[in-house]
């Protein structure tokens, strides 16, 4: 029972996990159509906000939930003023333009900062499922990925900018007709989806090590992950995580780690075969 | 007033000319038609004045004031409302979003705004939950235009409003065009093959061929097919 508990648990956690992780790369997608492939190093830039902010003496929950996200943020913002605006409806030059921007910035990181494993310690201890000793932090992440979900949620169903956003997904020219800059919209967009990447990257900082390549082991699991989701990027992103996540957390559970990895891309290929628009390509179409 | 001055416009897709020189005016109040066969250029036109396409000679004046190289937005903050060919409803939107997106530019508040286009558009009353793709053509239409309506443009360019749509609705939408005139302070600019609807709603209506204005005929000649045939060259 107790076991059944704990590996309950982290399925939870790794699903929360796998929503942080994807989250910001399924808002680019899925309004823009742009491929980030820099996902990796904004969420790496998010963590290192946080290692910095915390070693200089700020509270590292201020650190990780405010202004990694906010710094992180504003990097999309510039990024896409002087890159991507550039490049709109060309989708290999954004995927080429992003791959040398990642590159660029694991560059920047490793000159700045040298190439070692920095961390900061969990700011929650652990607590115990009967036997089992779990890990406290897993529960911020499940608040935090839930929180992210149901305010984005909220955001796109009930606010103005949420209705302009979406009707200029659908159709930017229409949009611009009543009186929409386009150009805003995707500025703005693209800062949200990097803001994203850098809360990912800052609260999953105490748990990961914080390095410059650190991008890399998350961007092709929030890849496909986005791909498997389909257009809709909250019931898309909600459900593929949930999906992969188990399938990750429970071969992990009864082999190894990295065959758990395995078996979440074998997954991924069966999916996206069967469903090659996604999750919510197919089912649940009307939804965000 | 002047509400709309075309002056040698030029423009087309890539290299290949559409619009060769187009000269027209539309004074204030007016409700002007264009008529002509495919391929003359008629959406091309529209497109162009709503700055989709770049105009690659000639000037367009609104009130005025040179609008040429403004982007779709400015022109639409100006006041000029479209409803463009295939009507382009949001159709994952609601109907009820889909007017709220053409309140963007109201002065007036939105549930009031709202309110006022439903009195106009007394149909789409009982749709607002709807998405937009599940109407019908003829009520993407009439959503299409009460759209427009509620951002209150001064002049609205409308693009082959009948094409596809069953005739009632068309008899209503010339009914509600033929009210909006009375109520509202608008200028039309209605691009159309539809002999009998041209003639119902524009006072002045003009022929475009191969990228030209070419002339001028009175509503009136609309109505007489040997008429139309010498002015037109169009077969009633």
């Amino acid at each position: 029972m107790d076991l059944i508990g704990l590996v309950s648990f982290n399925v939870l956690v790794g699903i929360g996990t796998l929503v942080l992780i994807t989250v910001g790369l399924g808002v680019i997608y899925g309004m823009m159509k742009i491929i980030n492939l820099a996902h990796g190093e904004f969420m790496m830039l998010g963590a290192y906000t946080t290692v910095i902010s915390v070693t200089n003496g700020i509270n590292i929950w201020l650190a990780m939930l405010v202004i990694a996200p906010l710094v992180v943020g504003i990097v999309g913002l510039i990024v896409e003023r002087l890159l991507i605006r550039f490049l709109y409806g060309r989708m290999i030059d954004t995927m080429l333009a992003t791959w040398g921007l990642s590159l660029a910035l694991i560059g920047l990181m490793t000159t700045i900062f040298g190439n070692d494993v920095r961390g900061v310690p969990a700011p929650v201890g652990g607590f115990s499922i009967g036997n089992f000793g779990a890990s406290g932090y897993g529960i911020v992440i499940l608040i935090v990925a839930a929180l992210t979900l149901v305010g984005l949620f909220c955001m796109l169903r009930y606010t103005r900018y949420g209705l302009i956003v979406r009707a200029t997904m659908q159709n930017a020219n229409m949009a611009s007709a009543l009186g929409v800059a386009p150009s805003r919209i995707y500025m703005s967009t693209f800062a949200l989806g990097a803001a994203l990447a850098g809360l990912a990257g800052g609260v999953l900082a105490p748990i990961s090590g914080v390095s410059p390549v650190m991008g890399a082991a998350f961007i092709a699991k929030a890849f496909i992950t986005v791909l498997g989701g389909g257009a809709a990027i909250i019931t898309g992103t909600g459900l593929a995580s949930m999906i992969f996540g188990f399938i990750n957390e429970i071969v992990s559970f009864k082999s190894t780690p990295v065959l758990g990895e395995v078996a979440l891309l074998a997954a991924a290929i069966v999916m996206i075969r069967i469903l090659p628009q996604g999750i919510t390509g197919r089912f649940f179409k009307r939804s965000i | 007033m002047t509400m709309l001055e075309v002056s040698g416009l030029r423009s087309g897709y890539g290299r290949i000319p559409i619009l060769a020189g187009v000269d027209f005016k539309v004074e204030a109040g007016g409700f002007v038609g264009i008529l002509g066969h495919n391929g003359m250029g008629k959406t091309t036109l529209l497109r162009t004045l709503m700055g989709y396409l770049p105009a690659t000679g000639g000037h367009v004046k609104l009130k005025g004031k040179d609008i040429t190289k403004a982007s779709p937005y400015v022109r639409a903050r100006a006041g000029i409302g479209f409803v463009p060919q295939g009507r382009e409803i949001f159709p994952a939107l609601s109907v009820l979003e889909n007017l709220r997106m053409g309140c963007l530019l109201a002065k007036t508040n939105e549930k009031q705004t709202i309110e006022q286009v439903l009195e106009e558009f007394p149909r789409l009353k009982r749709l607002l939950d709807r998405n937009g793709g599940a109407l019908s053509g003829g009520e993407q239409q009439l959503l299409a235009l009460a759209r427009c309506l509620c951002g209150d443009p001064k002049l609205i360019l409308l693009d082959e409003p009948t094409e596809g749509i069953q005739p009632s609705i068309i008899e209503e939408m010339i009914e509600t065009l033929l009210n909006l005139r009375q109520s509202r302070d608008l200028t039309m600019v209605l691009v159309e093959q539809k002999l009998n609807f041209i003639a119902a709603l524009s006072q002045r209506i003009l022929i475009i061929q191969k990228g030209r204005i070419t002339r001028e005929v009175p509503p009136e000649a609309i109505a007489d097919p040997s008429m139309l045939e010498e002015f037109v060259g169009i077969e009633a």
